[in-house]
């Protein structure tokens, strides 16, 4: 014991000592001189006379007399647009707003010139502009054009090079300067510098591009894309591979690169760096020489070694087990790596001076990217290393997010293209930053619906807010006035949280007069619809709730079911939550999905004969979906609600909830859903067909399975039914 | 190293155990050593930021005092600005180079009085505002006295106003600053641009490289991601002071206050005025002002006085038309009276664009679409335009109402550029307060089902029931999604069995041993647990079925950001006592579930452990209990989600247990747990908790359907 005091009373004044012989010095200064010493250089002074100095300048505008009058509004308007052309053109200068006012945002692919065959990617680029809801094949009605003519590889030594694209287009009447055109490339200019040159006169039109550099970047006009293979699916594409979220991330690597060196020209100087930052143990950058045909000719004294090191690791390992991925420039700025990175989850550490990175006007990437600088490339590591474990959770949650919204597939880069031009023309009816870049993303949020965050069905959270606490009822009525129709208006009105009640009229016979409805306390309005069984969809300006709640004039329904589904819907009110259910399965034999309302263990559709869901979708399910899949539906048994649940599930990516419901219920529905169709002797052909038509149009399968079910807490215990809120469901 | 990084990767196990006695010694000898050291350093290596931080002797020199420079005629003259430069190009960001903080440094040159060479001065020497934007910086954590450490310069010489300067003389000032090497890294403050008659929208001064932060940009002179757009300060926000107005309907719909109009906009505002009538207010400079009233602040309309600002509290939506340039003050007073600004003013670069969202805060209008104003602004829907007043009185409040706010912004901006790992984020931005109180961001916001292979964790927390440990461990390797189960042995003083009398099972079992008894050993987020998925249990629930606990894991991959537990517990307001209250009773409604047995995702743990608010976790440990309640109201409060109970359970006590406790026990305990309610709500500032009315069963629980098809059959009871 004595020994230890002894010891540390050593050590205490062993370091006062060293700290008095350190800094001592320094101290005493500090103590005794820095009032007197310091005070007059240091900060900016205060000036005795500061309240007695002018003010920069009257705010107002200085108007004095003698100048001349400044110039007019219109004739200043009108000297802009001849002076603001070509490389310096924005949408005010360069782009004919008229031409979309008559018939709003509508593309026009030229047709394709004979014996000119397009490259693969830029066929997928013209089938993604006439699948999507903006194409006319009309030119007179359109508001922007896309040529036939493929402008993807602009690089002279290309195989897919075509030359004289300036003649050609010269030859189109349409043209016009290139006026409302957009111009699609992937690859500009050619070895050695690669500049942006396309080899024509791109005139007004803009240009969708991938490596856009900053200072040829038109901002506000033209469109970064991103740079992608030639393999890129048309629609749907694959998923993130990101499964799991842990913190920290344990992932066998930190920062990975592997790629090639350019041993001369453009974006050498950058590669030649990277093998620097390489330490062998969490950090694995290599490079190899070997590229184009006479790399030895330029071999240094690293490339044997590097190229031998290169072979040892695996580029998909890499990518599957680096929690950050060096995305350097190349000869171009951007590269495919970048695409793979997002994709894979692996946070992409950009080191591309001057990139306009893809979609920047519209996408936030500095919530899933590190932008480095080419010039700092040594300071990465340590500051990739800083990056909080949580920063880093979310960075690869949104490279995922951002990745299956607007990268995955030919078609939703296409479409975010056109999304952001047409966000352009109408400025206050477009898209915050906010919309783009929280899930479901922009895409799938659409402005016309409204542009207020809170009235989207999905964020409420991080909006602050919650849904409206009353539901509006749609019944859709296709026989006259029957009693299963009145006992269900008159049970879903004695809810508390019904709002009114809406008929949709889908009957020949015409509806019956007022005093033939039940008295009921809510008011009741009767639309007289169309025919179609997608009408039922259609965003009617009499819905002012968040919540629908969907019927139809066979579901029979208890007042307590519908208070309890409701209730549970204000907690999900992303999703549909309802109560007879189906579901979805792969079936291996026939190479196909199947489709079933057999009683299962699991579901992924609840049909809309008796479910809640947000608005907001009745707006999607018209403005998103194209016209022929909504008349596919109306044809076939069933398909919208299949159709329904296939669109919210690509919103929400989460099963529909099914919600108690008395039991005797049940056991009707099959039946009565969708008449003789449905009966299980003849299996759900109808519904199988529809369900593969949806899921091919979408490129994917979106259904989820759920094998839950959201009953009231204390439903069918063992206790007092007079404890229970919900006690009408426990009827048998 | 980054200090930040500090997540401590072995956890509690490896703390040496040592007497309490020993160890005080050991840390106070230690933290002297170390104190020592680091004042050691500070004062050797560090000493600008103490001395200059320090230093409030107040200089009692005149402006007029400062040294005169004089200019020779043909001193050089820089370069005109370089329209191609960006940050890549123009900027020497090796002079910022790599520090922990993440701070730029900024440079302020020493005033002078630059005279030509007959004496005759450049320019006015400072005006008010840029002594204050140079103040503001100087004060900030931005500033150095130290020119080689620097990486901004800032010159002393005022060019917020283009017309009090002469441009040539000003443009040699500047390139005979000590640093000035092209501009490189300088930054200029320009409010006003241009003069006449064609107003450029860029400061004429010639300037080379330097960086501009410029009120009144067009889209043609700025250079995106290299200037900085800046508002054009408005004296009166000093002056005048406008009490928030809470959003809501206002007297006008449309406003129009500013008094330099073209005549071409104003006949369009007054056709726009005789259309809709009473809601639209076209405002003038009044013409009969009795003398020794300032004209700036009053306006006219008709012969009728209005006070300005005042008057734009009372409209929903004020113009902003561009004048000769497209930087107006205006936009600083609407902003200010929370009235929603519609731009009128083609090309313009809105102030802070880099990083502010206008859509949120305003409404812009193409100039050919003014005759359409009304319809338009008719088209926001009134949730939208509350919230946009809000906003505009935000964005004011943060950063426009004072040279300082403008000086900081345009500072932090130039910051996330230079060091962009580290910037500040959209939502600090762009939230107001109160947005940024009620809105909550998911940590775990991607929606992803984690594939059913991964399996789950078990881990149960045990002191010494050994007996009862090895009957849970038991139980629950029978469920087929465990991957792995980890045993807590929370006890110091006796060792866990041996390895041959653990139990045979077929996953990996692991025992950590933990340095202290503490409750919150069990939500360490141990290297063990590979999965995200964690089920925390405790050594004596052996009543949940092998069925109950994998239907407890599947519900949890539907709801991966959620406590998904059995027995659920409610908080309720007690009216009569004002506080809250604790509910075990059985009711209709759940917002907490016991962590008895609960499956939840590893994430929570590092937050529990790491991110606790307060001293919540010290506290629990010091009275043992209310550990599940804390978790609780860690979860909602991060995800703003309730709680998913699952199944009939409503109590883990096993029938002979309950003879044990008896009511005098159970009613301390209601009061302890009562208590830790309001203590969490108090710590957490809110009550995070949601109430719920559900509860999760298998789809086909109590229907009439053949058991043996079931997934789920054996779903235990109450």
């Amino acid at each position: 014991m004595q020994a230890r005091k002894k010891y540390i009373l050593v050590t205490f004044l062993a370091s006062w000592l060293l700290l008095f012989l350190l800094g001592g010095d320094r101290l005493r200064r500090f103590a005794f001189f820095s009032r007197t010493k310091a005070g007059a250089r240091r900060s900016w002074p205060r000036w005795a006379d500061r309240s007695l100095l002018k003010s920069f300048g009257d705010p107002e505008e200085p108007q004095s007399h003698g100048d001349p009058p400044p110039p007019s509004p219109r004739a200043r308007r009108a000297a802009r647009l001849s002076a603001y052309k070509g490389s310096r053109c924005r949408m005010e200068t360069c782009f004919d707003l008229g031409r979309c006012q008559r018939h709003g945002f509508k593309v026009f692919t030229y047709p394709r010139e004979r014996g000119e065959p397009v490259s693969e990617s830029y066929g997928k680029i013209l089938a993604s502009i006439e699948r999507s809801r903006y194409y006319t094949p009309r030119p007179e009605e359109a508001c922007l054009f896309v040529l036939g003519i493929d402008t993807l590889d602009r690089d002279r030594l290309s195989g897919h090079y075509v030359p004289d694209v300036d003649e050609k287009i010269r030859g189109f009447p349409l043209w016009n300067g290139g006026r409302n055109h957009l111009v699609f490339n992937l690859y500009s200019g050619t070895w050695p510098n690669y500049t942006e040159e396309l080899g024509f006169d791109v005139g007004q039109a803009m240009l969708a591009k991938a490596s856009f550099y900053a200072e040829s970047f038109r901002p506000g006009f033209d469109v970064s894309i991103p740079l992608f293979p030639r393999d890129h699916p048309q629609r749907g594409g694959q998923r993130g591979w990101l499964r799991r979220g842990a913190v920290p991330p344990k992932k066998k690597y930190l920062l990975a690169f592997k790629g090639k060196r350019y041993l001369t020209g453009i974006g050498s100087s950058t590669r030649n760096a990277l093998h620097h930052i390489h330490n062998g143990k969490d950090i694995v950058s290599l490079t190899t020489c070997k590229h184009g045909k006479d790399w030895e000719k330029h071999k240094d004294t690293r490339c044997d070694k590097d190229n031998v090191d290169y072979e040892k690791f695996d580029y998909q390992e890499l990518l599957h087990n680096s929690t950050f991925c060096i995305v350097p420039r190349g000869r171009r700025l951007g590269s495919f790596r970048f695409l793979e990175a997002l994709q894979a989850a692996c946070i992409p550490v950009l080191l591309s001076d001057g990139w306009e990175l893809p979609f920047s006007e519209v996408i936030d990437w500095s919530k899933a990217a590190v932008v480095g600088s080419e010039r700092l490339l040594l300071q990465i590591p340590s500051a990739v290393r800083c990056i909080h474990p949580e920063r880093v959770l979310a960075f690869q949650q949104q490279t995922q997010f951002l990745w299956d919204a607007y990268f995955s597939s030919v078609d939703k880069i296409v479409h975010t293209t056109l999304e952001i031009i047409k966000d352009r023309l109408l400025p206050h009816r477009s898209r915050s930053r906010f919309l783009w870049n929280a899930p479901p993303g922009g895409l799938l949020a659409l402005p016309d619906f409204s542009t207020h965050v809170g009235d989207f069905p999905f964020y409420y959270l991080q909006h602050g807010s919650s849904p409206s606490d009353k539901f509006t009822a749609l019944v859709r009525a296709v026989s006259p006035l029957s009693q299963p129709l009145l006992r269900l208006v008159q049970a879903v009105s004695k809810s508390q949280y019904c709002a009114q009640i809406l008929v949709l009229w889908n009957c020949e016979k015409p509806p019956p007069p007022t005093e033939k409805w039940p008295q009921i306390v809510v008011p009741l309005t009767v639309i007289e619809g169309g025919r179609k069984l997608s009408d039922r969809f259609f965003p009617y300006a009499a819905i002012r709730t968040d919540a629908v709640l969907s019927l139809d004039e066979h579901s029979s329904l208890s007042t307590s079911e519908v208070d309890f589904a409701f209730v549970v819907w204000r907690s999900f009110p992303e999703r549909i939550v309802g109560f007879p259910a189906s579901s979805h399965f792969w079936d291996a034999e026939q190479q196909r999905w199947g489709y079933t309302s057999r009683w299962t263990n699991e579901l992924s559709i609840v049909l809309t004969a008796a479910a809640f869901y947000h608005r907001y979708y009745h707006s999607l399910f018209t403005g998103f979906l194209p016209a022929g899949l909504r008349e596919l539906a109306g044809g076939l048994a069933a398909c919208e609600d299949i159709l329904m649940n296939v669109l919210v599930a690509a919103v929400t990516k989460l099963p529909p909830i099914k919600v108690a419901q008395r039991k005797q219920h049940k056991e009707a529905v099959p039946q009565q859903v969708k008449g003789t169709a449905a009966t299980s002797g003849r299996g759900f052909s109808q519904q199988q067909d529809c369900l593969n038509q949806v899921a091919d149009w979408f490129g994917y399968m979106p259904l989820v399975s759920s094998r839950l079910r959201l009953d009231p807490v204390l439903f069918k215990d063992q206790v007092s039914v007079l404890r229970k809120k919900y006690r009408h469901l426990e009827r048998p | 190293m980054c200090a930040s990084a500090k997540y401590n990767t072995r956890g509690p196990a490896l703390i040496p155990r040592m007497k309490t006695k020993h160890r005080i010694y050991y840390i106070t000898l230690f933290s002297i050593v170390l104190l020592g050291l680091i004042a050691t350093g500070m004062f050797q290596f560090w000493p600008h930021s103490i001395e200059s931080s320090n230093d409030w002797t107040v200089e009692k020199r005149s402006v007029h005092d400062v040294p005169v420079v004089k200019l020779p005629a043909d001193s050089p003259i820089p370069e005109r600005g370089d329209l191609s430069c960006r940050m890549h190009t123009c900027f020497d960001v090796y002079r910022c180079g790599f520090n922990p903080k993440n701070k730029i440094k900024v440079y302020i040159y020493s005033l002078k009085k630059y005279v030509d060479e007959y004496g005759t001065s450049v320019s006015n020497t400072i005006s008010r505002e840029y002594n204050e934007l140079l103040t503001a910086i100087s004060d900030s954590e931005f500033y150095t006295d130290d020119v080689n450490r620097a990486c901004l310069f800032v010159p002393s010489i005022d060019v917020l106003n283009q017309n009090t300067l002469r441009i040539k003389e000003t443009a040699q000032a500047l390139a005979q600053l000590s640093r000035w090497d092209r501009g490189t890294n300088h930054l200029l403050f320009n409010m006003l641009p241009g003069g006449p008659p064609d107003y450029n929208t860029a400061l004429d001064v010639p300037r080379d490289r330097a960086l501009l932060a410029g009120g009144g940009f067009s889209t043609w002179t700025y250079r995106q991601g290299y200037d900085v757009s800046i508002p054009v300060y408005s004296p009166l926000s000093g002056e005048v002071d406008l009490p928030e107005r809470g959003p809501g309907p206002r007297r006008y719909f449309i406003l129009s206050s500013q008094m330099a109009l073209h005549p071409e906009y104003r006949s369009e505002l007054e056709a726009l005025q005789a259309e809709n009538g009473e809601s639209v207010l076209v405002l003038d400079k009044c013409t009969n002002l009795s003398d020794g009233v300032p004209a700036v602040r009053k306006r006219c309309h008709n012969n009728q006085i209005f006070d300005y600002p005042q008057v734009l509290q009372e409209a929903t939506f004020c113009v902003v038309l561009r004048g000769a340039r497209l930087g107006q003050a205006v936009l600083s007073d609407v902003l200010q009276a929370g009235c929603v600004p519609v731009i009128i003013a083609d090309s313009y670069i809105l102030p802070f664009s880099e990083v502010l969202d206008w859509k949120r805060a305003s409404v812009v209008i193409p100039e050919e679409k003014m005759p359409e104003m009304y319809s338009i602004l008719q088209s926001v829907p009134q949730r939208q335009i509350e919230e946009m007043q809000r906003q505009a009185r935000w964005f004011w409040e943060a950063y426009f109402r004072s040279m300082k706010a403008i000086a900081l912004a345009t500072l932090q901006i130039i910051n996330d550029r230079i060091y962009p790992y580290a910037a500040i984020s959209y939502e600090e931005w762009n939230d107001p307060p109160a947005v940024k109180w009620s809105s909550v961001s998911n940590p775990l916001f991607l929606p992803l089902i984690p594939p059913q292979s991964q399996g789950f964790t078990a881990i149960v927390l045990t002191y010494d029931r050994v007996e009862s440990l090895f009957r849970v461990i038991t139980e629950v390797s029978k469920v087929p999604s465990l991957s792995k189960l980890l045993v807590v042995w929370n006890n110091q003083n006796k060792n866990p069995p041996e390895d041959s009398l653990w139990p045979k099972i077929r996953v990996p079992l692991k025992v950590v041993r933990t340095a202290e008894n503490k409750l919150s050993n069990r939500f360490f987020p141990y290297d063990e647990i590979e999965t995200e998925a964690v089920l925390a249990i405790d050594d004596d629930i052996i009543m949940l079925t092998s069925d109950e606990l994998q239907f407890g894991y599947e519900v949890w991959r539907e709801f991966p950001d959620r406590l998904v537990g059995y027995p659920g517990r409610l908080h309720l307001w007690d009216h009569e006592m004002n506080k809250w209250k604790y509910e075990s009773e059985w009711t209709n409604e759940v917002s907490m579930v016991l962590t008895g047995a609960a499956f939840y995702h590893k994430y929570f743990n590092y937050l529990y452990t790491y991110k606790m608010p307060g001293d919540i976790k010290n506290w629990v440990d010091a009275h043992m209990n209310c550990e599940d309640i804390a978790m609780n109201f860690l979860v909602a409060n991060v995800t703003g989600k309730s709680v998913i109970k699952v199944t009939p359970r409503k109590k883990f006590k096993c029938p002979e247990c309950t003879a044990i406790d008896g009511l005098s026990l159970d009613q301390t305990h209601m009061v302890e747990r009562s208590e830790c309610i309001n203590k969490f709500a108090s710590v957490f500032g809110t009550m995070p908790l949601k109430v719920v009315e559900h509860r999760a069963d298998p789809v086909l629980y109590k229907d009439d359907f053949p058991e043996k098809l079931k997934s789920f059959p054996n779903i235990g009871s109450l």
